[in-house]
């Protein structure tokens, strides 16, 4: 059941409970997680009876599973976790991207490795989200800064996940998470779903080239579907020995993701034109977006999708400033890549603010480092 | 139903050896399904890696080929989302007792509404012969050259610990009874489990004298027990060997809520 417009004051995860109801979301499988936890919590509350599913499985793996299987009986699935349970889910977001499965992970990041800092904030998954499964390919993730962001991309999550069959992912974190705050609900909503097998409607999930993301097709209607994790065709006949039939399906599913990018990406531009800018995202750009706000020598290009890499506003920014600073609440995950594309884009002087131990980086510890490097 | 009507001739032809025991389970399963009249296009398959797990992909019908150990997670999701689907999961001594454990037992403990086909051929087939959890104590593989020193699991007797609605065992020498109990699984509602201890004469008889499949059917006939009559001191070992027994037969047929019936879920399908 989805949220009514209007105003509410709540906790970041809560926010992406409502996010994920008014998506569309019908079946949750989750496990007891710190800092996430609350949005299972929160979904066993609301999916219920008519209005879904929810479920506490045995471990994180049996929840992307789950997740997973639900998706293909044509449901919006989703799970939430966090580090721990996100490195046991990799084999099954690996399955997700190869049988192109629309499922959104909710990771709500703490401090690691292993069990780490439970309840302090981390940006240590970024670079697992991308690379975390075996193999080449693609997904989508967004890193919310805000209790707004928690529901706004949520929804975004979904639609990008439906739209790209692709496995989406809310890279949150413990602040963002339990952040409480303002939450505006607007009367109207873009809500996408999948192009289904033998369907013709005018969603925006239907102008996607069918040679791009195949139509889907739910399983129960007489489609005959057949998905599977190994390397297939188009008409899913395992071919594992096949070279041309292993090199068009994982190309495909790269190109599907990153010829998609302006579609995809999404960022928030502060004083453009500034001699230094700062680049971060989640709640390490909250410092430097302080920062920003009172100081008209910098500026901010704090990044809200992650992945695909928005290469084109960094490169935009890069050619027209001096110096960039790239803060991250990890010990530089996002830095080597944000680096190459500012100094390809002609930028010469890329600085680095890493803070780990809980905590994002405060305004004072950003203009410290800025008055290290000359800018303030 | 005619048996091609059923199977997917055009995957053919299929990864399994000669002397196989999957043929057999295949057509007891096929005969089972298409004597209950069954509809094929409500039916989906899932299976996870191995031998056993391929079967889904040679029926013609939705099927959901998964990653290992995890086809009971993904058949769950896959029921709950779609109630009025029937979900059918085909599954190894390996995917099921090994790497999927815990989600047996806890799948056997949730009582969704599926029927689970487990092919217990005592050993990693398709990766060419090592010890799996049901190989018997002091049995040859490629991972136990001095002999197996570990005991094997009891699949079975834990789905009845568990939970299960319906739990059976027979062997591929009893195709009447297996065809029969395939029957009663498919037909009750909650968690169903059939285990079958299958011959894999490439790569677990011929390490074990038993290269000829038909020498491991008679191993079954002879080593098989009702569990009614099974001598105690081998229950308690939960052992199969040759100086010991195969326990066959209906373990329990129940009928505890199924969880579905009990979130209400069935209303929205």
């Amino acid at each position: 059941m989805k949220t009514p417009a209007g105003e509410y004051f709540l906790q970041g995860n809560d926010a992406c409970v409502e996010g994920a109801m008014t998506a569309g979301l019908r079946f949750f499988a989750g496990y007891p997680i710190t800092p996430s936890t609350e949005i299972a919590e929160g979904l066993a509350h609301r999916l219920r009876g008519k209005d879904g599913v929810f479920l506490q499985m045995e471990d994180e793996i049996a929840c992307i599973s789950a997740v997973i299987g639900a998706s293909w009986g044509g449901a919006k699935a989703m799970t939430a976790t966090s580090g721990p349970g996100f490195s046991l889910m990799q084999e099954a977001i690996g399955y997700a991207a190869m049988s192109e499965t629309p499922v959104v992970v909710v990771n709500v990041m703490r401090g690691g490795p292993s069990t780490g800092q439970p309840t302090r904030a981390s940006q240590g998954d970024v670079m697992q989200t991308k690379w975390g499964s075996h193999g080449d390919y693609q997904v989508i993730a967004f890193a919310p800064a805000s209790v707004q962001e928690m529901f706004d991309l949520t929804v975004d999550c979904f639609n990008y996940s439906e739209k790209y069959r692709v496995p989406a992912f809310l890279l949150s974190d413990a602040e963002v998470g339990h952040m409480r705050g303002l939450l505006k609900i607007p009367e109207k909503i873009k809500i996408v779903d999948r192009k289904e097998k033998g369907m013709k409607r005018t969603d925006e999930a239907y102008d996607v080239p069918d040679d791009l993301v195949h139509p889907f097709p739910i399983f129960g209607k007489g489609h005959k579907a057949m998905v599977t994790g190994m390397t297939h065709t188009d008409t899913s006949k395992i071919e594992p020995e096949d070279v041309k039939v292993h090199q068009d399906l994982v190309k495909r599913l790269s190109e599907k993701v990153l010829r998609n990018r302006k579609d995809i990406n999404k960022w928030e531009l502060m004083c453009p034109g500034s001699k230094t800018m700062i680049v971060s995202y989640g709640s390490a750009a909250l410092g430097g977006k302080e920062v920003a706000a009172t100081d008209s020598r910098v500026g901010l290009l704090r990044l809200k999708s992650i992945w695909p890499l928005p290469e084109e506003p960094i490169a935009e920014i890069a050619s027209q400033c001096e110096q960039i600073l790239v803060c991250e609440m990890n010990l530089g995950q996002l830095y080597p890549s944000i680096k190459r594309i500012a100094l390809e884009a002609g930028c010469r002087k890329i600085e680095f603010l890493s803070k780990i131990g809980g905590e994002p980086p405060t305004p004072g510890e950003v203009r410290h480092k800025l008055r290290g490097m000359g800018a303030i | 139903m005619q048996i091609f009507e059923f199977y997917r001739k055009d995957r053919w032809p299929h990864v399994f050896c000669p002397g196989c025991g999957n043929g057999t389970v295949m057509n007891c399963f096929y005969r089972a399904f298409s004597e209950l009249d069954l509809p094929l296009d409500g039916t989906a398959f899932v299976g996870g890696i191995g031998c056993s797990s391929r079967i889904p992909l040679y029926i013609n019908s939705d099927a959901l080929h998964t990653t290992h150990g995890r086809a009971i997670p993904f058949a769950t999701g896959l029921k709950l989302s779609k109630p009025e689907l029937k979900v059918v999961v085909f599954t190894g001594d390996g995917d099921l007792g090994a790497i999927g454990g815990n989600h047996f037992i806890n799948g056997c403990r949730r009582n969704v509404d599926m029927t689970v086909i487990c092919i217990n051929n005592n050993i990693y087939g398709m990766t060419g012969g090592q010890a799996s959890i049901t190989t018997p104590h002091d049995f040859q593989s490629t991972t136990t050259p001095y002999g197996n020193k570990e005991y094997p699991f009891d699949l079975a007797e834990i789905a009845v610990a568990a939970g299960a609605n319906y739990v059976a065992r027979w062997t591929t020498r009893h195709v009447h009874e297996l065809t029969k109990s395939m029957k009663s699984a498919l037909q009750k509602k909650g968690f169903t489990f059939v285990e079958i201890v299958s011959q894999c004469p490439t790569n677990f008889g011929r390490r074990n004298k038993m290269a000829d499949p038909a020498q491991m059917l008679d191993w079954f006939k002879a080593s098989s027990v009702k569990r009614d009559k099974a001598l105690a001191s081998a229950i308690d070992h939960v052992d199969l060997n040759l100086a010991g027994q195969i326990t066959v037969g209906e373990f329990v047929d129940r009928d505890r809520e199924c969880y579905e019936e009990l979130i209400g879920v069935e209303k929205h399908g």
